[in-house]
């Protein structure tokens, strides 16, 4: 083995389009499981705020659950458990159609999906009551309080944890792996099996992570500004 | 379903809870609360140098420490375990069990996680305290170790306790690099079973959701503890904000 050499790396086309198709995995595993988290949370939020008891409760442990298990033993259960006790029809027609990403993006998803919900009630909570009384007292429904009084300044309140999150959701992609999902971190192994060279493939899997897990929380850092109706004046 | 799961148990209780111990390496359970408690132990201190150096006056302490705590942020667990588990060997030179791989790799990881609370805790006492200290005759090393440091981290006991449950759940990456822990022992017990996948990885879910749920449990009678405390001490004024029990929420 000779010395550092990111070329020999960047300069291989079959190592780059391994890398590629890597990225391109854990985006689409990424912006799946967020799309079904953030849909799946807000109708949490929704039967977490009805009148129903059960509801309540029911968002309660579903929250706990996912929350107190690791999201690896979550994937494992989904991958390695739960898909065996799907009728046979359906199982191989996912084996036929990736069902590594398919598992990844629900156990992601379903466990992120608990996150976001609190992140999303605890911010409505934080605004006072006394918010939608006066928001009803000048003649506002309460369809309408909900959406130009309490929502802007609740999610404002929920922005910061939802990013956090939405960070820890990219990392946790990487979990995938673990189920056989060739995303970035796989495609990281591949090549270390392949060119040897893991100082170098380990170093550019390490930045390519960095610089996505910073844009988001930079677009984030941008949202917030934006929301802010203080700061978003003044600039 | 239910006569498999209570089965299973039956017939591998012992392997879940401390793997091949007697014939082999110490495994399942036990060495995952092991692995846990060793280093969140190795990481506290950690934590609290990291901390002191983020809010240290001298950018050569500052600097490197805030670019190792922003890397850890922002970079998945299971490639800092690779890291190690590439870098430990090279600079040791020795054959090192996953177990230290893994150790090493948590206290890093865990210790810039947890500085940013220790951090977020000095913040929250206000600089009236230090001012206050300096105006005793205390030195800043002294006003920081008896002064600051007691209170802010006496506020952060239940934000320690959540450190250990994700500990706990960071644990089970290790399977990638065969740690013996509690995920490793059911993935065994799976491959010797082979028919049941399901069931076991339910007990295995079950295992970790009931430390876990219990843990956070304390976390919470502690935090109100301390808050009650707080608000009595002050003697009756506005209770003091506390540190949110997750300042930067990370999960696993």
């Amino acid at each position: 083995m000779n010395g550092f050499d990111l070329s020999a790396i960047l300069r291989n086309p079959e190592y780059t389009a391994m890398l590629l198709h890597g990225i391109e995995m854990t985006f689409v595993i990424y912006i799946g499981s967020w799309l079904l988290a953030m849909t799946l949370a807000l109708l949490l939020l929704c039967i977490r705020f009805s009148p129903l008891r059960f509801g309540d409760r029911a968002v309660a442990a579903y929250v706990s659950y996912h929350r107190n298990v690791p999201t690896l033993v979550q994937l494992m259960l989904w991958y390695f458990g739960i898909f065996t006790l799907f009728p046979a029809g359906l199982t191989s027609w996912l084996a036929a159609h990736n069902a590594e990403a398919i598992f990844a993006v629900i156990g992601l998803g379903l466990c992120q999906a608990a996150y976001f919900s609190e992140d999303l009630r605890s911010g409505l909570r934080s605004v006072s009551p006394g918010q939608m009384e006066a928001a009803k007292a000048l003649g506002h429904s309460y369809i309408s309080a909900m959406r130009f009084v309490i929502m802007p300044q609740g999610v404002r309140n929920a922005l910061p944890p939802l990013i956090n999150h939405s960070v820890s959701l990219f990392k946790n992609s990487s979990l995938a792996i673990v189920i056989g999902a060739s995303e970035l971190t796989h495609a990281v192994k591949e090549v270390e099996n392949l060119s040897f060279r893991t100082f170098e493939i380990y170093l550019i899997g390490t930045v390519l992570y960095l610089f996505f897990s910073l844009l988001i929380m930079s677009a984030g850092a941008y949202l917030s500004m934006r929301a802010d109706p203080v700061r978003s004046a003044r600039a | 379903m239910i006569h498999d799961i209570i089965a299973i148990i039956q017939d591998y209780w012992l392997l879940l809870l401390i793997g091949q111990y007697p014939n082999g390496p110490l495994g399942g359970l036990a060495n995952t609360l092991i692995l846990s408690a060793l280093s969140i132990a190795l990481a506290f201190p950690v934590s609290i140098m990291l901390a002191l150096a983020r809010l240290s006056k001298w950018r050569l302490l500052r600097w490197p420490v805030t670019a190792l705590v922003y890397i850890t942020r922002g970079v998945p667990l299971l490639m800092l375990i690779l890291w190690s588990y590439f870098l430990v060997p090279l600079w040791t030179g020795a054959d090192v069990p996953s177990f230290v791989t893994m150790l090493t790799t948590l206290v890093v990881y865990q210790g810039a996680f947890l500085s940013e609370v220790v951090r977020a805790g000095i913040v929250a006492l206000g600089s009236g305290q230090m001012d206050a200290a300096r105006a005793l005759g205390h030195s800043s090393l002294g006003a920081m170790r008896f002064i600051i440091l007691p209170q802010a981290l006496y506020n952060m006991i239940p934000s320690i306790i959540s450190t250990f449950v994700s500990t706990i759940k960071d644990t089970t990456l290790g399977y990638v690099i065969n740690v013996p822990d509690l995920t490793f022992a059911a993935s065994q017990v799976n491959n010797q079973l082979l028919t049941q996948p399901f069931q076991v990885f339910f007990i295995l879910a079950v295992v970790y959701y009931a430390i876990c749920w219990s843990l956070t449990h304390v976390a919470n009678i502690v935090e109100r503890r301390i808050t009650r405390r707080r608000a009595g001490l002050s003697g009756g004024a506005a209770p003091v904000e506390l540190v949110p029990a997750k300042i930067i929420s990370e999960q696993l």
